[in-house]
Order: structure tokens, then C-alpha cells, then sequence
């Protein structure tokens, strides 16, 4: 079977006005399913770039990218946009939420762009939410809430396409240390019962102490793969593609 | 449907946010719409006026005229020569299928006389199927009759300008008034009938009938005592006017023995061709204001792009958002379409709204007649939704086509 990620040669340059920024300078990385990664390094090591790639945010000068066996670097832009919905969810340091939004409609945002019947959604949304630990929030806008919790409604949101992958970026970088605790044993959680591969970007070592497999950036290239704090895991649990707070 | 209603309720959302904004955008529609609906119930509104003055000549009518008299080179004009009779009328009535009836006129002027008041009128003696044709009809005391034609009796219908001028308040049915030393038994009065398209007075007229208006008032041709000045026509409908004048024209031509290279000795014109020339200026006038007021809906169009590439603006990164959870270009698209729409459409029905409340004003102060048609407002309604999409479509593709890496880094 083939890796859920699997990248040769990527490269992605910038150009601002006469500068070239060459912010990946050629990695190759494999990332087996049900892994939970941290991606560590400086400010500028190309980390942050190497998410959006992996999250198809964005696409690479040169280089290959497979995800779950699909030549990433064919797809147009809405299929672009299929598999962002579909296999991806992402979590922002900055939490991302639509200001003038419930956080239910926050959380349902994701199945407005697929084929899923819209009488199902309100249900399937409070159930993310409630996986969460946000029951009886539905109706609260994101400022009535506190930075933990629009985070996890955050999660829930990238959650409730049940996507193979979680791509978090600094998760917890404006959160107080006991909430970023929180956060990072939802993720442990997601990974561990429901199989979710996990690649967060962070530059704290506590965080990086969630995950059983540490890669460092240094100027666009990869420095070190190590085995985490969490212990690796050779074999991947089956990926559970129950719905998000259907209880198994 | 559900996501169509549900980007119905974010883009009545994103526009409640800036309401003044939302507001002022959609003036320039209101304005045009206002504008095309008041031009649209002031062009209904005169055409209205039109049919009704070919009403109340009579609908479907075909008038035919003598031919012009040509006399050693000098051509005497239409209506010169005695070449209609009343035969001609009869016939027409009894042998064309198109036509529903045909009646002989003779017109004079002469002064009417009453006790010691009198008055200068128009005479028209015919008989009594003008009433159908003109549609007209005795208000007080009754027609003339066929038997009143064959015995040239002396008896008048009397129009209610006439009767206001010559009786005052006194009842005329039953009086006796002169014309021209002759005395006539007043036997009805007909109902008023208002002005003619051409501004004339039609109830300033006395009605007679045709046998004794010739032998009394107006007198004979010497030529042909049978001539009458003019055969008035009524189709049996609006779709039989060019077939029932054809038939008139054969048969007068066969009736007066003319060669097929000989012209007509008559003229027949038709009361729609008539006020189709002027229902054509009437309809130019609207197309141009029309013209006037889609300029001020362009306007409004560009205010609404304009906004909509602010919004675009200020919320990049809420597109980042939903790119980066797989809303592909057509979602985004649909969404700055159903807003650029709602604010266009919204400024359609106000704009309705205000429209109507100025075509009231109008008829009020300018005592036009206005006519607010559903046609009109479904079109206006319609055309500001056409000009949202249209003046929607680049902001929103712009917004679609937003890199979504970049749109989430915005501010």
C-alpha cells in the first residue's frame, strides 16, 4: 500500500519584486497513515510552506507530491478544492473563524461545499461540536467565546468531513499553556482512537511532546527525522471514517 | 435549493453589516427603476388614452370618402366628388361578409334655434346604425328610427353640448327647435361622448335622419340626390378591418363600373392606421425616456460593481477561508453573485415602489393618465436582477479566482 504522503524534490520559490526566496530547497518525506507529526524549526526554515503545500493550499515550483497514491501537482483547482474538503482539515493559529457566525454555521461551513444533504447538517455539526467538548455553544459567536474554545470549534470545523489528515499550524501559539494542553490531547485523542494523521507546525517543545515523530526545517530543506517523544508507531490503526462524534 | 437560500441569508447578512453602504448602492438602482417605472405608466398611460379615443370613435371602424374630383387638370381634393350613394351603403351592409354594418352620412352646418336662445352646430344626417358604429347611445328619450329614415320625418338626437347651449336646464326631449326655419321634434338626447383624438367637440352635433337632413337642411346634390358625403363602416372585429376593406373596395369598384387600370373614385381609411401613427410618436416618446432611465440603471450597476470590489477587498481572507474548506471557484462565484443580485434586486422592488408612488404624483399634479402594467414592473424587477449579475460577475470572479494562500494571508 502506498504512503498517504509522499513527496520527492519539492521545491517553492518566491519572488519578491527582484528577490528570490527559496523557501523548500528540495524535500523528500514519507508520512504513513496514523501518524502524529511535529514540524519544528526557526522563523523562515519553510516549514509554514511545506504545510500549505501538503494541505494543496498551495502548489510547488518543482518536485512530486502523492497523496493517498494521487499525483497532486495534475489536479486543477477545484479538484484542488475537492481534496481540501474531502481528505484535509486545517486548523490556523489565528483560529480563522467567520466573525459574524454561529459557532455551529462556523462548523458547517466545510459541508456547504460538498454534495451532503443539507437537512443532515445541523445534526452533523452539533455532533462535531459536542465530540468537541462544546455542546450547548451552537448558537455563540465566536467573540462570546474563549480562545480555547474557538479553537476547538475550529477543530470541529476541520473535522466534519472526517478527513484523513489534520494540518495544524502553531494550534496553540495564542493559547495560555493549559488550554494548549487541551488542544494538543484532542489531537492526541483524534489520532489515537480515530486514526487521524496529525502534522502540526510548532515551535514548542511541549507540543512537539504529543507526537511520535519530529521534523526539523532548516533553510527550506529537512535537518533532522526523528522518532518523538510519543514513541513511534510502526503500525497504523485502521483509519476510522465514522462521522465525527458518532460514538463507535 | 437549501444552499441557494442559505447564500441568500450570508449575502442579506454581509449587506446588513454596512447597511448605509447597502443602502446607498442601491440608490442608483432605485433611481433607474423608479425612473423606467414611471416612464413605462406615463407611455401606458397615453397609449391608454389613444385607444380609448379610437373607442369612442367607434372600434373597428372604416370610414370611406369620395374620391377627388378631376376636372380639365384641376384635382378638386377628397370629398369633392358625389361618387358614394346611399346604395353604396346598403349594399355594403347586405353583401360583404366582414362587415357588421355600413351607414350613409350627409354633414352640414346650420344654426339651431330654441325659444329665443341659438346656436351653431354640425348636422349629420344618417341613419340609425350610426349610433351602433359610433357607438353612441340615447341618454334621455329615444333613437330615430328606419321608419323615421323612410318617412323623412322630422325628429333630431340632440348632443349634450348643444342641449347645454340652446336648453339650459330645461328637459329638451318632447321641445321643438328650428333649423334653418324647419321645426324638428327633439326625441332624445345622446350621451355625452368627450373630445375626439383630433380635439373636437363630438357632442356639439345634432343627429338627423339622413332623408330629411338632405330634403330640409342640407339639401341635394343636384348631380345625384342619392350621394351621401361619406359611407362609415364597422367590421364584424378587430382582426376582419383589412378583409372587410377589401371587400369594400371591390364592390364599390364593381358598384361604380371602374376598369382594373382606373384608380379608385373613393378613398377608405381605417381608424386603427390612423392612430397607429400617432400611438407610434406616443411609443417613441416612451423608448427614448426609457432610454434615459436604463442610463441611470448602468449607473447604479457601476455603483454596485464598485461596492462589490470593496467587499471583495475586506474579505479576502474569508475567502481564503472557505477555499482552504473546499469551496471551489464556483461556490465563491455564486456567493458575491447572490450578493451583487440581492442588492440589485432589492433596489429593484424599492425602486418599484418609488416609481409607482411618482406616476401618483403625476397623474395628480399633471393630470396625466398613468397606467401601472405587472409587465412593467416584472421587466424592471427583472432587468436590475440582469444588471446585478452582470455588474456582479467580475467582482465575484475576481473574488473566486483568489489564491487561496494568499487570500488567508490578507488582513
Amino acid at each position: 500500500m502506498h504512503p498517504l504522503i509522499d513527496v520527492r524534490g519539492l521545491t517553492k520559490t518566491y519572488r519578491l519584486g527582484e528577490l528570490e526566496v527559496h523557501a523548500l530547497r528540495g524535500v523528500d518525506l514519507t508520512i504513513e497513515r496514523g501518524s502524529f507529526v511535529g514540524v519544528m524549526g526557526p522563523s523562515g526554515s519553510g516549514k509554514s510552506t511545506f504545510l500549505n503545500l501538503l494541505g494543496c493550499l498551495d502548489t510547488p515550483t518543482s518536485g512530486r507530491y502523492w497523496l493517498d497514491g494521487t499525483s497532486v501537482e495534475d489536479l486543477d483547482r477545484d479538484q484542488l478544492a475537492e481534496i481540501r474538503n474531502r481528505k484535509i482539515g486545517f486548523v490556523f493559529q489565528n483560529f480563522n473563524l467567520l466573525p459574524r457566525m454561529t459557532a455551529i454555521e462556523n462548523v458547517e461551513l466545510p459541508l456547504l461545499y460538498t454534495a451532503s444533504p443539507a437537512s443532515q447538517m445541523g445534526e452533523t455539526a452539533t455532533r462535531a461540536l459536542a465530540a468537541v467538548g462544546l455542546q450547548g455553544r451552537e448558537r455563540s459567536l465566536p467573540t462570546q467565546l474563549s480562545g480555547g474554545q474557538q479553537q476547538r470549534v475550529a477543530v470541529a470545523r476541520a473535522l466534519i468531513n472526517t478527513p484523513e489528515i489534520l494540518l495544524a499550524d502553531e494550534p496553540t501559539g495564542q493559547l495560555d499553556s493549559h488550554t494548549g494542553v487541551e488542544i494538543m490531547s484532542l489531537f492526541q485523542r483524534l489520532n489515537r482512537e480515530r486514526g487521524i494523521t496529525v502534522i502540526l507546525v510548532t515551535h514548542s517543545d511541549e507540543v512537539a511532546a504529543y507526537t511520535n515523530r519530529i521534523i526539523t526545517f532548516r533553510d527550506g530543506l529537512i535537518v533532522s527525522d526523528s522518532a518523538g517523544p510519543a514513541g513511534s508507531r510502526d503500525v497504523a490503526p485502521a483509519v476510522d471514517r465514522t462521522p465525527v462524534g458518532v460514538q463507535p | 435549493m437549501k444552499r441557494l437560500v442559505w447564500s441568500m441569508g450570508i449575502a442579506l447578512r454581509a449587506l446588513r453589516v454596512n447597511k448605509l453602504r447597502s443602502a446607498l448602492t442601491m440608490l442608483g438602482i432605485v433611481i433607474g427603476v423608479a425612473a423606467v417605472i414611471a416612464t413605462a405608466a406615463i407611455g401606458s398611460g397615453a397609449r391608454q388614452r389613444i385607444q380609448e379615443q379610437i373607442a369612442s370613435i367607434g372600434s373597428n371602424v372604416i370610414i370611406i370618402l369620395p374620391g377627388s374630383l378631376t376636372s380639365s387638370g384641376l384635382r378638386m381634393g377628397t370629398g369633392n366628388a358625389v361618387t358614394l350613394s346611399e346604395a353604396d351603403a346598403r349594399e355594403l351592409s347586405a353583401q360583404c361578409p366582414d362587415i357588421a354594418i355600413a351607414v350613409p352620412t350627409v354633414r352640414g352646418g346650420a344654426q339651431i334655434v330654441y325659444g329665443n336662445s341659438n346656436w351653431a352646430t354640425i348636422i349629420v344626417g344618417t341613419t340609425p346604425g350610426y349610433l351602433q358604429v359610433r357607438e353612441l347611445s340615447v341618454g334621455r328619450g329615444t333613437s330615430f328610427s328606419q321608419g323615421d329614415v323612410d318617412g323623412a320625418n322630422k325628429v333630431a338626437l340632440l348632443g349634450q353640448t348643444v342641449v347645454e347651449n340652446l336648453f339650459g336646464d330645461v328637459d329638451p326631449v318632447g321641445q321643438s327647435i328650428r333649423i334653418k326655419n324647419v321645426p324638428f321634434l327633439v326625441q332624445g338626447v345622446l350621451t355625452p361622448k368627450g373630445q375626439s383624438p383630433t380635439g373636437q367637440d363630438q357632442d356639439d352635433v345634432i343627429l338627423l335622419p339622413i332623408s330629411t337632413a338632405k330634403r330640409k337642411v342640407i339639401g341635394t346634390r343636384s348631380a345625384n340626390a342619392d350621394a351621401v358625403d361619406s359611407i362609415i363602416l364597422e367590421a364584424k372585429s378587430g382582426e376582419q378591418i383589412s378583409a372587410a376593406q377589401e371587400q369594400a373596395r371591390s364592390l364599390l369598384r364593381q358598384r361604380h363600373h371602374l376598369q382594373p387600370a382606373e384608380d379608385d373614385d373613393f378613398s377608405i381609411r381605417n381608424m386603427q392606421e390612423i392612430f397607429a401613427t400617432q400611438e407610434a410618436s406616443s411609443h417613441i416618446m416612451s423608448l427614448m425616456l426609457a432610454a434615459v432611465a436604463s442610463v441611470s440603471l448602468v449607473v447604479g450597476g457601476i455603483g454596485i460593481m464598485n461596492i462589490m470590489l470593496v467587499s471583495v477587498r475586506e474579505r479576502t481572507r474569508e475567502i481564503g477561508l472557505r477555499q482552504a474548506v473546499g469551496a471551489k471557484t464556483r461556490d465563491i462565484l455564486t456567493q458575491f453573485l447572490v450578493e451583487a443580485v440581492a442588492l440589485s434586486i432589492a433596489g429593484g422592488i424599492v425602486g418599484v415602489a418609488f416609481g409607482i408612488a411618482a406616476s401618483a404624483v403625476i397623474s395628480r399634479l399633471a393630470q396625466w393618465n398613468t397606467v401601472i402594467g405587472i409587465g412593467a414592473v416584472t421587466l424592471a424587477v427583472f432587468f436590475s436582477a440582469i444588471v446585478g449579475v452582470g455588474f456582479g460577475y467580475y467582482p465575484a470572479r475576481r473574488a473566486a479566482y483568489l489564491d487561496p494562500i494568499e487570500a488567508l494571508r490578507s488582513e
